[in-house]
């Protein structure tokens, strides 16, 4: 938490406001997300007792399974919830695009990709579980499902893992989306709550966040948001309906836990829907697309993958892929951070207040200094910036702008109140830059120590040279019987 | 000292403190009012509800039917589940076990049966191991004797005990949700100290309870059970720095005035009669120290988040942004200090400097879309 941020929630507290963040959306939000509240029975590790899904707000489909401890019944749930989601994951790989590369063969690439939209991280913690226990079963041997149940098994692993990997918007959470652009009046342990932080960000005509953020708490009002349920609920209204159905399944039965679990999930489904149309309303920053594009490129080659039968994702990685899918994610970390920053201003204004950035207005230029000798004689162009940014970068240190992305510049000096850089990459190789290529006298620049640069992998060696030390090369992954017929009780 | 904190209480017995609560003292040691209340044994959960503030913790039948059933499964036949799984992660070779249910004997005799058990045990080093249910310990908290029901299993194999818990969170693929180890790892090291001081005052060797504990949970999906070794080294250290902590709750109880009470002044039926606000007023002779954390930790957490709004302090908004604020302590103060409207005083400069500067940062970057009408 920066200090701008703290500053942010304290205005909240005073405003009875949720404050923005941000100037702009740092996430992609699809034109048809699909919309998933999912539940879960209390103490089971991945009991589902219900389900809203859909894409569309006005008319969802919800799913219950009316005694979530029979195995059958979780499989036709699955089989059911398959019905939903595969179509709509499916339906995106009908239309692609060819993409040009250089240096590399062109590829297809779907033009778009589902977006599944859970409440909160719990949400999509569960969708994990849910893949989890779904994605070893078979439709043969001597425990068959539907054959849809196991595909269903695999998209959903990996939409809950494409929601942990920074700047993706396969998957997203609803609270971490809002919590990212809003801060509220309350604590980030009270913003998992999604009802409390829409509270703060949506308060209803005449109340405060904070009221509404109050009344979000009362489990009668508004119930969590799942995949666990109010206990209170459980005791009183469930429990009595799961009773009922066990001792006589009738259609009656199953209507009445319907109804039940029906009103403890239209909330959620609403106020998801909403969050999407907050976060839709703001002007997306200027990385989004790129960072979709990227996105889509993930979804085609898991679509892809799948078509072609591959086996489902492992129990486990190995000692390699996980380093691997390590390194990968701080990479995707650090350069989310980065184009978060240069997207947006009141974002780069975090790295302002700790020095690692900085900006003001140009006071002198020298837009033909050069340096080197004959053929090696290179144009450097010095700019000095007045600024009353708090810089602490010392001289010699790489910089990058969000005004002139293609550039990078290094500190030579940093004076009281000013700071002279050299602009070293992107000048071209005429003798005289190009026009506007330096920022010139008056001009209001921004540079910060923070940038996107593509740093190559860390060399790791393929899975099947890990190292003993690391446990020797993984077995190859063999789905077995073992694993499709696995209890899930 | 006991007189004065079973007059704090009220003419009730002292409310014996689970583990969890124990665990619990440690999440937020700083709060005089819960250590007053807790070394008192007053019944937070019912003084909570008749001032207004129910706690948010139901438990669902659900999950407390499962729970049982996995503890039921697993001690079954005399723990011969549990034998099987301790054999694989203490590689020991257990021919045979005995079994004590401790809870045979009545409620106000299992501890002293306790003690005999483990003091035989003790002197016992033959190697046949025993297992013993539903042990009852004592522990001392703030110089009053708080007496745990632990939900686990004493194991003692050779000269050495084991605390084994078990827990109905699942394992899956080997990991689990690492805030439900994390508690049953506070949870687990309230017992292994309460064991190890039983020990000692036994004359035995402290040591010889493990801070190895052995929790079992379900795998996967379905309701085989797990087992794990556990070490809570880290937590004991803990768990006792905020003991000695308490132990000095006497001062805390000095300073009080001399007539609060906080008895709830049950009828015959045991129903509260004392005036809600009365007891309000009580709990607010002590200074608490709220934090976010509360809401999953203390009976009281509503009350103490309703106080902590009234006087607007920046304790609501938690720890990061407390960090954030360098210890200053209200909204309005450190509002004051970002929009200048307020001298820092000795030792805020910085703080005021850096928030004034956010403050300008802020109204820069947001000057356009307040304009254009954009929350
Ligand atoms: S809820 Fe109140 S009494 Fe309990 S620990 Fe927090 S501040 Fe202390």
């Amino acid at each position: 938490m920066s200090a701008l941020a703290a500053l942010a929630r304290l205005r909240a507290v005073r405003e009875g406001r949720a404050q923005r963040l941000t100037t702009v959306r740092h996430c992609h939000v699809s034109d048809r997300p699909m919309v998933f509240v999912p539940f879960q029975l209390a103490g089971e590790a991945a009991a589902p007792l219900a389900a809203m899904v859909g894409t569309d707000p006005g008319s969802p489909r919800l799913l219950v399974v009316p005694q979530p401890r029979d195995r059958d019944l979780r499989f036709a749930f699955a089989a059911e919830l398959a019905e939903v989601v595969l179509p709509y994951v499916e339906g995106f790989g009908k239309v692609t695009e060819t993409v040009e590369r250089r240096n590399a063969d062109p590829y297809e690439r779907c033009l778009d990709a589902p977006q599944l939209v859970l409440p909160n991280r719990q949400g999509v913690a569960f969708t994990g579980l849910l893949g989890r226990s779904t994605r070893f079963r078979r439709p043969d041997g001597p425990f068959p499902v539907h054959p849809s149940v196991p595909v269903l098994g695999r998209w959903l692993t990996f939409f809950a893992e494409r929601a942990s990997y920074p700047g993706s918007s396969l998957t997203l959470a609803a609270t971490d989306a809002l919590a990212m652009h809003w801060a509220s009046g309350q604590s980030d342990l009270e913003d998992a709550n999604l009802a409390a932080l829409m509270g703060w960000i949506d308060p209803p005509p005449g109340r405060t966040g904070l009221q509404a953020a109050e009344e979000a708490e009362d489990p009668l009002l508004w119930p969590p948001a799942g995949p666990a349920t109010d206990p209170g609920f459980d005791n009183e209204v469930l429990a009595p309906a799961i009773e009922a159905y066990a001792e006589a399944p009738t259609a009656a039965a199953v209507e009445r836990i319907r109804q039940a679990v029906r009103s403890q999930a239209e909330p959620a489904w609403r106020l998801t829907w909403r969050a999407l149309e907050l976060l839709r309303a703001l002007p997306a920053g200027g990385s989004v697309a790129q960072r979709w594009d990227y996105d889509r490129g993930a979804f085609t080659d898991f679509l892809t993958r799948t078509a072609e039968g591959a086996p489902p994702q492992a129990r486990r990685d190995g000692a390699v892929s996980a380093a691997a899918r390590l390194a990968r994610m701080e990479r995707a970390r650090a350069s989310f951070d980065a184009q978060r920053a240069y997207d947006d201003p009141l974002v780069m204004a975090e790295y302002r207040l700790t020095g690692e950035a900085f900006a003001g207005n140009v006071v002198a230029t020298e837009p033909e200094h050069t340096e080197g000798e004959g053929r090696s004689r290179k144009l450097r162009p010095l700019v000095t910036v007045a600024t009353a940014d708090p810089v602490r970068l010392a001289p010699g240190t790489t910089l990058g702008t969000p005004d002139r992305r293609g550039q990078e510049a290094e500190v030579v000096e940093v004076e009281g109140g000013t700071v002279t850089i050299k602009i070293t990459k992107g000048m071209g190789r005429g003798k005289t830059p190009a026009p506007g290529a330096v920022p010139e006298v008056g001009e209001r620049v921004c540079y910060t120590s923070v940038t996107d640069d593509f740093q190559a992998a860390a060399a790791l060696p393929e899975p099947e040279m890990t190292p003993w030390t690391h446990g020797g090369p993984p077995p190859e992954y063999v789905p077995t019987d073992e694993d499709a017929g696995e209890e899930w009780s | 000292m006991k007189d004065r904190l079973d007059a704090l209480r009220g003419p009730v017995p002292p409310l014996a403190h689970d583990a969890r609560a124990i665990a619990a003292l440690a999440a937020n040691p700083g709060c005089a009012r819960r250590a007053v209340l807790d070394a008192a044994g007053v019944d937070k959960e019912l003084t909570a509800r008749h001032v207004g503030f129910p706690a948010p913790f139901g438990r669902s039948r659900f999950a407390i039917t499962r729970g049982d059933a996995f503890e039921a499964q697993v001690k079954e036949s005399g723990c011969a589940e549990l034998l099987r799984l301790l054999r694989e992660v203490l590689h020991l070779p257990i021919p045979e076990v005995a079994y004590h249910d401790v809870s045979d004997v009545g409620a106000h005799l299992r501890h002293s049966h306790t003690r005999r058990l483990i003091d035989r045990a003790a002197r016992d080093d033959g190697d046949a191991g025993t297992f013993y249910d539903h042990p009852l310990f004592a522990l001392e908290i703030a110089g009053h004797t708080s007496y745990l029901e632990p939900d686990v299993i004493a194991f003692r194999l050779g000269g050495r005990f084991h605390v084994v818990e078990i827990k109905s969170f699942p394992v899956i693929d080997g990991q689990a949700d690492p805030v439900k180890v994390a508690a049953a790892a506070r949870q687990a090291a309230v017992y292994v100290l309460a064991l190890r001081e039983l020990l000692r005052e036994l004359g035995h060797d402290p040591m010889r309870a493990s801070h190895e504990v052995v929790l079992v949970c379900p795998e996967n999906f379905a309701n085989k059970p797990v087992a794990a070794l556990l070490d809570v080294r880290r937590e004991l250290a803990v768990l006792r720095r905020q003991l000695a902590r308490m132990a000095r709750v006497e001062d805390l109880v000095a300073s009080l005035p001399e007539e609060l009470t906080f008895d709830l002044a049950r009828d015959a039926s045991g129903i509260p009669t004392r005036p809600a606000a009365e007891l309000a007023d009580a709990l607010g002779a002590v200074a608490a120290r709220y934090a976010p954390e509360c809401m999953s930790a203390c009976d009281l957490c509503f009350f103490c988040r309703d106080e902590a709004r009234a006087c607007g302090s920046t304790d609501l908004l938690g720890r990061h942004v407390r960090d954030q604020l360098g210890g200053v302590a209200t909204v309005s103060e450190a509002l004051a200090l970002a929009e200048g409207a307020r001298e820092p005083a000795d030792g805020q400069d910085e703080i005021a400097r850096l928030l004034r500067y956010a403050g300008e940062l802020r109204a820069e970057c947001l000057e356009g879309l307040e304009l254009e009408g954009a929350r």
